[in-house]
């Protein structure tokens, strides 16, 4: 975890020099207004790794001495094969694609948002098929 | 370790469906594994690389006389447009970030499959989609987008770029640009939460780092993108002067927008190879990477200098700081030079040995090395002043971006393709494909360095008899011909592997990280057992026991305690 | 003249052997840095080749010509010792055998020695490029002529005082007709979209941007007959979008402005 917030702080610090530096400098508004979102992209996600590093016991990947068998035990839940991305993304596409072809595509296209969103959720009850 | 496929309703008399795999179209429309969809990625990709490669023979051409009337400035623009969107946006990215990435990067670092493999799912959907809404624009009424692959305001508004082309390529845009924050939000998760035990951030392999500051970076540059052709589709449609000097807007906004993504592109598009790069050195030359974290801070550094460098593609605008972006933009070179350094550092008093991945390394290093120093040149205001826009400008980012995907790229594809299709291809073959891409390519692009220096702008469908670029761009078309040659011979290798298959062992180059401990192709969640990870390098520690890296450290305790864990599931 | 290149080549050596102590490669930095300025500013153009580039037109153009072979000197010194390295690198450690090698992590003389002299490399083009890009972005205030160059799809207008514009007449492209020897400032618009106003031969290129004025000066330095050209991308007969440059002597160049300005009050 430890390093893992470090890296992120870096950034954060580092676009926040930059943009410092580049705002009071050049005083242009769109590059600054940029930096400063990315030194808030890595300053949030750092603050949020620092209260979890205070509150929890290094985990076996964070320690170089960690055997196999400390990560035992369930690492995560994976679905097996669903066509629901799939209808997402032909839903998503279509539509994006209402925006050149017509507002009609978006009835298309939101439907397939619709029922992935039904079926997604029906999915995780009865567990992953097609 | 263990891994519980998803099925919640199991115990509640619910059958278990995870045994029963689909086959054939149907696992490719549904599966949700890693492997599968980088897979796909990487396939995709390819198809699209080879369709702008065709692109890129037709510009070429195009040039090979002056005055020529192959096709019309209207069609020439539209081709330049999509080879170069399609180059960066559909293959570059994708080949590298969608598909190896997805690939390998779950396999490096022990996990099972991606933190969210739905969403990995959905990002190869909207990838694929967006590139076939590029193709699209090429069979509407008035033709494909013609602006470029900046797209610069005000050219690409309403009245100078009307149809729908333009707006099939904003829409395409978007979506992949969707795919790839997706893709990068999946890639951080992993490389943070699922990482097998032992695997600290500093044990990583380089690959795995520079995947991940790859994505910081996508997640920095992306969402500057679609806001910016979020803008420009309200600018064309919504009645809205964001980017139109008549309605009071800026059209020098879209400049600052488009390249403060897209520098950090050209990292987030060279930083994979990069990485893949510094995978294949260490295993043909039987040696650690030479440096580690000095490269580890160099992919960082360039992460952030990277950031900063935007303007450096706008210095003819008069509207920027000069010393600001050429100080950052020369800066730029130090981290790269390092990376540099460090391959030779890697390869040196090793036992190199040139299979065809490594020949690809070491073209790409030779091509790199050229790219790079033409770009600390492109770096000086006085000097971008004299070749802004010139074929010097195209000659410099082909070395870099060629260099990078192909070269590097192929090294890496033949380098996984083992473990990917579990088939060996035909080493002979893949060199006779090395030899005559890089020949071909320094045949096509050093004399457009000379173009460039005697003014042959770029983007032009013509040139006169009289400007005296006529001999310098038949060389380099023949030299186009000569690397599209090579891929002939590539698909060919590519035939023969799938028609008359060599089954590849686990590990066919004496690999050293975790994706060389699995079979070849690995099984559905990855690894039956881990070796026990204690350097950066865990298969070369269990099978080169005598010379394994954590003997090296000078803590005899914990060499003794490593002897003594075992393998376990 | 003679005195520059020996110098530059002797910061070729130091930059090419690694093993100096720390404090000597500090000094060859600075002399590196001196010599690079040396090189940059105070070579004329004759003993150097111009390495594929023009030699400039006008005292801006020279000035980046001089940059521009410093620059590509010390890439050549730079590139041969990278591809050196490299080279020598894949012909001496082949494959023999199937020892192991020594397992070497990392040498961090060596590491530092390859961020160093890069950083101080950098830190002397820098200084180059400052003092050049001033002397070539700097506008007079007293220039003798203002020309307006307004870019337009696909074309430009030229409209010097007295009323008198230079415009595409049928397929003949327009002239810009420059004095010799007198600092020219130029003011640049756009009409419609971006374009690049690029004269190859001046080493000198500069957008014309909708919304955004730029001036720029152009002092010539001999007579001739240039090529001017759009490098910009602006559509559909972009390759079309080309100019003339005659720098004509300050005398020739009054007469034709005046004949010129007569035919518009005519």
């Amino acid at each position: 975890m430890k390093s893992e917030r470090g890296i992120y702080m870096l950034v954060g610090i580092f676009f926040f020099v930059v943009m410092v530096i580049y705002f009071l400098w050049s005083g242009e508004a769109s590059g600054s207004i940029m930096l400063f979102a990315a030194a808030g992209l890595g300053v949030m996600p750092g603050l949020y790794f620092s209260w979890w590093v205070r509150r929890m016991p290094l985990r076996p990947e964070d320690r170089p001495e960690a055997t196999m068998s400390e990560g035992s035990g369930a690492v995560g839940a994976f679905p097996s094969n669903t066509i629901w991305p799939f209808v997402l993304g032909m839903g998503a596409a279509l539509t994006a694609l209402s925006l050149v072809f017509g507002a009609w595509l978006a009835v298309v296209g939101l439907s397939f948002i619709i029922s992935t969103a039904l079926n997604v959720s029906l999915e995780s009850r009865r567990g992953g098929s097609i | 370790m263990t891994i519980i496929e998803e099925e919640i309703g199991a115990p509640h008399g619910g059958e278990a469906h995870h045994d029963v795999e689909p086959k054939g179209v149907l696992l490719w429309l549904t599966s949700t594994d890693h492997k599968i969809i980088g897979k796909n990625y990487m396939y995709t990709s390819l198809v699209f690389f080879v369709i702008a490669g065709a692109l890129a023979m037709l510009i070429r051409t195009q040039l090979f006389a002056p005055n020529n009337h192959f096709v019309s400035p209207q069609t020439y623009n539209e081709l330049f447009t999509i080879h170069g969107s399609m180059m960066l946006y559909l293959f570059a990215g994708p080949f590298a970030f969608g598909g190896f990435a997805n690939y390998i990067l779950p396999l490096q670092i022990g996990a099972p499959d991606m933190a969210f493999p739905r969403l990995n799912a959905l990002s190869y959907w909207l990838y694929l989609t967006g590139g076939i809404s590029m193709l699209l624009g090429f069979l509407t009424a008035s033709g494909a987008a013609a602006f470029g692959w900046v797209s610069y305001a005000p050219l690409s508004n309403a009245t100078n770029s009307p149809g729908a082309g333009p707006d099939l390529w904003i829409v395409s845009i978007m979506l992949v640009g969707f795919s790839g924050i997706f893709t990068a939000v999946n890639l951080v998760t992993t490389t943070f939460y699922l990482r097998a035990p032992g695997l600290t951030m500093f044990r990583m392999p380089i690959f795995v780092w520079n995947m991940f500051v790859t994505a910081l970076l996508i997640l920095i540059a992306f969402p500057v993108l679609t806001a910016a052709l979020i803008m420009l589709y309200a600018d064309r449609h919504l009645g809205t002067h964001i980017y139109s000097v008549a309605g009071g807007g800026m059209p020098v906004l879209w400049q600052n927008l488009f390249w403060f993504f897209g520098h950090p592109e050209v990292y987030i598009l060279a930083l994979p190879f990069f990485g893949m790069v510094t995978e294949i050195i260490p295993v043909f030359s039987k040696k650690p990477v030479f440096g580690y974290k000095g490269l580890v801070f160099a992919t960082l550094a360039i992460a952030g200098l990277s950031t900063g460098v935007w303007a450096h593609h706008m210095f003819t605008t008069g509207t920027v700081l000069l010393p600001f972006f050429s100080a950052m933009s020369l800066l730029i070179a130090v981290p790269t030079g390092i990376k540099i350094f460090t391959w030779i550092g890697t390869m040196w008093g090793g036992q190199v040995d040139f299979k065809s991945p490594m020949l690809f390394v070491v073209g790409f290093i030779i091509v790199f090395t050229m790219g790079g120093i033409t770009g600390v040149l492109l770096a000086s205001p006085p000097i971008d002043f004299a070749t802004h826009d010139t074929y010097f400008v195209v000659a410099h980012f082909h070395q870099v971006l060629f260099g990078t995907t192909v070269f590097a790229g192929f090294g890496g594809f033949f380098y996984w393709y083992p473990k990917i299709t579990g088939r060996m291809f035909r080493e002979g073959l893949a060199k006779l494909q090395f030899w005559l891409i890089f020949i071909g390519f320094n045949v096509t692009f050093l004399p457009q360095y000379l173009l460039g220096l005697q003014g042959m702008p770029r983007r032009i469908a013509e040139y006169l008899p009289s400007d005296h670029f006529t001999t310098l761009n038949r060389i380099s078309s023949v030299g186009a011909y000569i690397t599209g040659f090579a891929f002939v011979i590539w698909m060919i290798n590519m035939w023969i592997s799938w028609r008359k298959p060599i089954p590849a062992p686990a590990n066919p180059w004496d690999g050293h990280t975790l994706e060389w401990a699995t079979d070849s192709p690995p099984s559905h969640h990855n690894f039956e057992k881990l070796p026990p990870i204690r350097s950066q390098r865990p298969v070369w520690d269990m099978n080169h026991p005598e010379a394994a890296d954590y003997k090296a450290s000078h803590n005899g305790k914990r060499a003794e305690s490593i002897e003594k864990s075992e393998t376990s599931r | 003249m003679e005195l520059g290149i020996v110098q530059l080549d002797k910061s070729n050596a130091g930059v090419g052997t690694f093993e100096k102590s720390n404090q000597r490669r500090l000094g060859m930095g600075k002399r590196n840095l001196i010599v690079l300025a040396l090189g940059a500013f105070s070579l004329t153009a004759c003993n150097l080749p111009a390495f594929g580039a023009f030699r400039g037109a006008t005292t801006q153009g020279q000035n980046e010509f001089h940059l521009w072979q410093g620059f590509i000197l010390t890439a050549i010194v730079v590139g041969i010792v990278t591809w050196g390295a490299l080279f020598y690198a894949v012909f001496k450690f082949r494959r023999c055998g199937d020892q192991i090698p020594k397992q070497t992590h990392s040498n961090l003389k060596w590491e530092l020695i390859y961020t160093i002299i890069p950083v101080l490399i950098v830190i002397g083009l820098f200084a180059a490029t400052y003092v050049t890009e001033n002397e070539i972005t700097n506008v007079s205030s007293h220039p003798a002529l203002r020309v307006t160059v307004v870019a337009y799809q696909w074309g430009w207008k030229f409209e010097y005082p007295g009323g008198v514009n230079i415009v595409p007449k049928g397929a003949n492209y327009p002239t810009l007709e420059l004095p010799e020897g007198k600092t020219t400032t130029i003011k640049l618009v756009s009409n419609d979209v971006v374009h690049g106003f690029y004269i190859p031969e001046f080493n000198f290129s500069r957008y014309a941007l909708p919304g955004v004025t730029n001036y720029f000066d152009f002092k010539p330095t001999r007579a001739g007959y240039f090529e001017g050209r759009c490098s910009q991308l602006c559509g559909l007969y972009h390759a079309e979008m080309l100019f003339h440059v005659r720098v004509v002597s300050s005398s020739d160049f009054n007469n034709w402005l005046t004949t010129q300005q007569q035919k518009v009050t005519a």
